[in-house]
């Protein structure tokens, strides 16, 4: 569970759409047949990216009744994950990595921009509901730190000022381009390529790996 | 057979043993938070850390899996650091409360704490807190002390069979909740009072009461079912002030019932502590020459066939057996221990006692249950039926009668008798479940047997034992669940109706037609006493419920805490109980008020004191003298075969938490009754 603990107001019920209905028999007909609570995860999934990013209690019963899991196992491994959220956050939801890399490559100004721009810290919402900050533990994007993650997007490679234009565009609605906001492709060297320069001839270029 | 060298001495194992079992099989203990012998392994609490040769750092013993070979030191000086490592940790959240705290005495982190603790701490940031959970009127929380070893989230899952408790978040922010914050709805949810290692989880009507080196500690047995759970009576001064399961492998293992464990309470209130007769419509106290005298000469006056006499359901062996001493004195045929009118007693033993044993569940492959509901009328059995049914190997359940929530799955074959009839002629698919199985078990409760037509359900289930292979040199699968601690014990005893005697229910039909003229209870109160007509009742007993209430002479006896006796429970194994408190005020043991009584009438019992009494009864049941052993019951013709009734099953207890004069006084057992029986039924709107 992230940060905001479960939510105090909930709503009464809650119901698989159609679609997601048959998509939750598409992922339990993965297990088989008595192996049905594992793709409790993937339900959880499902309900939160249905019901604006977030779990309400009801989902819980539900995914417990589906599952036939007693609805206190279905809660334990919802709030263990904190992917899965137990109340309501932003339209952007910002995940700010924190952990070592990103933090010596300038986390804290990531953080500090999105404080400066918006008014929130950790586990806040800005009162129009637009934004919402969790500082999360490492995000497995190291090599290009530091990283904030909107929704299912990872932004990269930020600074003080890449943050603040991030969220100047998401404000007005525009979703930029996921990855490097540097500018490099992938996890390319920052300054630039080092190695395979030449084009063509060498033995890279000919798909030929070496040994090691 | 795995052999390894636990500090230098060599032990071989079972097979599957856990390194732990090995260490504790060397004689060496391994601190524990997390490990329970009953419980699956989760392996989170690190505290039984030992060093084993060749591997890099200390290993968990209690998940390692006990290898051929192995070297295992727990003496070292690497396995003491760990340990206080893993100390140090638990310590860093846990409340220095000990002072205020209930698990103070008997506290598993506190002891451990002595040998692997640190005199000061390392840590100067805050502790964290947590918020108290709600887990109903019998267990009280206070989550800051709890070390997350997630013993009662084993237990509740597994033994009690309700999937109600689990851990929630993780790391710093894990908490231990039950779902929602309900009530634990199980009737055994106070074992895991027992099973909290610290003070996260403890006994909500016992708090603050006591510390336990203030207890006088009483090992004794219980008679709030008929199982006979070993129990611990701690009291101080002359209450009783709680009540703690004791280890008995083949009964109770080392769980008992809610009901056991905090009827306790009842014990204090609504008690009769001295004699009373009633003199112009009114019971007014009267001294103990007056009481007998007023019984002896009312018993003089009246003929022998116009006595009767009713036991109740947790009256000791030695009361029953000077009362039917007395009345067989006085010629009185009308005696009858089954107050709720269950046809059983007085053929071949074997027809009601629990003859596979209650442990022979787990070796059972088929289980049919007929008018019984043990999770309300042995909740302890009831968890082993659930161990069993978790235990690898087909275990196919039936139930014929009402409808339960039952802790496993079942399948509800019927609640009429057609049903049962089936079975026994064989053309119910469920006679060839049991037919096929080795093992097969019946078990016949008094949901069946005390109907009016009760012989015949007996008869049913003796003919499904007999056609089914139920009995077998070796295996006798023919059992009987009964709800009254007594009622072994007074069927062996004899205290069923003699020729042309009446049993209770006529008893009552005769002393509301004016033929009875004297009925005595000895502890009877299963009964609706507006029965007795004009009847002048006597009431021997210990509470100030329904028989009292009806009686013309009170006589205050001794509760079950306040006398040594003889019991014999479901299984026919016979159990000593010890006293742990006086009887109240005036109040006396059982067997002294008859003894006293037949004196008054000039009827020599022939003993004095309880050991002689022990000697005649000795004399005369000899397997009495067999404490503990569960002497078998020969097979033979009992019940009856004729045509049954076509109505319904119905169950034999209504409300587990008041089913006897204790509970129903007991303040704690009335909340529970609220919470789960009564709120509940409000709830889905009906009326069972």
């Amino acid at each position: 569970m992230s940060g905001g603990g479960i939510a105090a107001e909930q709503p009464a019920s809650f119901a698989f759409t159609a679609e997601n209905e048959a998509k939750a028999e598409a992922l339990i007909a993965k297990y088989p047949e008595g192996r049905q609570q594992s793709a409790v995860m993937a339900l959880l999934d499902l309900a939160q990216r249905q019901h604006d990013n977030w779990i309400p209690m009801a989902a819980i019963d539900v995914i417990g009744a589906k599952l036939e899991m007693a609805p206190i196992r279905v809660l334990e491994v919802a709030t263990f994950y904190s992917m899965y959220n137990m109340a309501p956050v932003g339209a952007f939801y910002l995940q700010a990595c924190r952990t070592t890399p990103c933090w010596l490559r300038g986390s804290d100004n990531v953080i500090k921009a999105i404080r400066d721009k918006l008014g929130i810290a950790n586990k806040q919402m800005t009162d129009d509901g637009k934004f919402s900050l969790l500082e999360v533990e490492c995000l497995g994007a190291c090599a290009n730190a530091p990283v904030l993650q909107v929704n299912d997007n990872f932004y990269e490679d930020l600074d003080y000022a890449g943050t603040v234009a991030l969220l100047d565009k998401l404000a007005e609605g525009e979703i930029p381009t996921p990855g490097s906001t540097s500018g490099r492709t992938g996890a390319m060297p920052a300054p630039g390529a080092t190695s395979l320069t030449s084009a063509g001839g060498g033995a890279g270029a000919t798909g030929d790996v070496g040994e090691d | 057979m795995p052999k390894l060298t636990v500090n230098g001495v060599e032990v071989e194992v079972d097979a599957g043993s856990t390194v732990l079992q090995a260490c504790e099989e060397a004689g060496v203990e391994i601190p524990r938070f997390c490990y329970h012998d009953r419980l699956s392994v989760a392996g989170n609490c690190r505290m039984c850390l030992v060093e084993m040769e060749r591997a890099p750092k200390p290993i968990a013993s209690c998940a390692m899996p006990a290898g051929d070979g192995m070297v295992i030191r727990t003496d070292t000086e690497t396995v003491t650091k760990a340990r206080k490592g893993v100390m140090e940790f638990l310590l860093i959240n846990h409340p220095l409360d000990c002072p205020i705290c209930d698990q103070g005495g008997e506290c598993d982190l506190q002891d451990q704490a002595m040998g692997y603790g640190h005199d000061d701490s390392r840590y100067d940031e805050l502790k964290r807190s947590v918020v108290d959970k709600n887990m109903g009127p019998l267990v009280k929380t206070i989550m800051t002390r709890c070390i997350h070893c997630t013993r009662c989230v084993r237990f509740t899952t597994e033994v009690a069979g309700v999937d109600q408790m689990g851990l929630l978040n993780r790391g710093e922010n894990a908490e231990i909740t039950t779902y929602l914050e309900q009530a634990l709805d199980s009737e055994l949810s106070g074992n895991v009072v027992d099973l909290c290692p610290v003070g996260a989880l403890t006994s909500k009507p016992y708090a603050f009461a006591a510390r336990p080196w203030e207890l006088k500690k009483t090992e004794t047995i219980d008679v709030m079912d008929a199982m006979g759970a070993n129990v611990r009576v701690d009291a101080r001064g002359g209450q009783v002030l709680r009540v703690l399961p004791r280890l008995h492998e083949d009964i109770n293992e080392e769980w008992i019932s809610d009901k056991t464990r905090h009827a306790c309470d009842g014990l204090a209130r609504q008690r009769l502590d001295r004699p009373y007769i009633r003199r112009d419509g009114r019971l007014q106290p009267a001294s103990w020459e007056e009481a007998l005298a007023a019984v002896a000469a009312k018993m003089a006056a009246t003929q022998s066939a116009k006595i009767a006499a009713i036991v109740g359901d947790q009256v000791d062996s030695e009361a029953m057996f000077a009362l039917k001493q007395l009345m067989d004195a006085k010629g009185v045929l009308s005696v009858d221990c089954r107050q709720d009118g269950a046809k059983i007693g007085g053929q071949a033993r074997a027809g009601y006692l629990f003859n596979s044993g209650f442990a022979a569940v787990e070796e059972a492959d088929a289980l049919l249950l007929v008018g019984s509901n043990p999770r309300w009328e042995a909740p302890v059995w009831n968890a082993r039926v659930r161990k069993r049914w978790l235990s690898p190997g087909a275990f196919p359940i039936g139930l014929v009668g009402a409808a339960a929530p039952l802790t496993y799955d079942h399948e509800h074959l019927g609640s009429d008798v057609a049903t049962l009839q089936a079975i026994a002629d064989g053309s119910h698919p469920f006679a060839d479940v049991l037919k096929s199985a080795s093992r097969p078990m019946l078990v016949i409760g008094m949901g069946a047997l005390s109907r009016d037509d009760g012989a015949t359900m007996l008869g049913l289930a003796r003919q499904i034992a007999e056609n089914c292979n139920l009995v077998s040199d070796d295996w006798n699968g023919f059992n009987v669940l009964h709800t009254a601690a007594s009622r072994v014990a007074g069927l062996d005893l004899g205290l069923i109706p003699g020729a042309g005697g009446h049993d209770v229910a006529g008893i009552l039909a005769a002393a509301k037609s004016g033929d009875m003229d004297m009925v005595y209870l000895l502890a009877a109160d299963e009964i609706d006493s507006d029965q007795f007509g004009d009847a002048f009742v006597v009431y021997q007993g210990h509470h100030g419920d329904r028989g009292a209430h009806r009686a013309d002479v009170i006589l205050p006896g001794a509760a079950y805490t306040e006398k040594d006796a003889l019991y014999i429970n479901a299984e026919g194994r016979v159990q000593m109980a010890l006293r742990a408190v006086f009887p109240p005020g005036e109040a006396r043991e059982d067997w002294k008020i008859l003894r006293a009584l037949a004196g008054a009438l000039g009827i020599d019992l022939g003993y004095n004191d309880l050991a002689g009494l022990r000697a005649t009864l000795v004399a005369q049941h000899p397997h009495f003298e067999l404490i503990d052993i569960q002497e078998p019951g020969e097979w033979g013709a009992f019940g009856e075969i004729s045509t049954p009734e076509d109505t319904p099953f119905e169950t034999s207890i209504n409300n587990f938490y008041m089913t006897d004069p204790i509970s129903r006084a007991s303040e704690t057992m009335a909340q529970c009754s609220q919470a789960f029986v009564e709120d509940k039924m409000a709830r889905t709107g009906t009326d069972g």
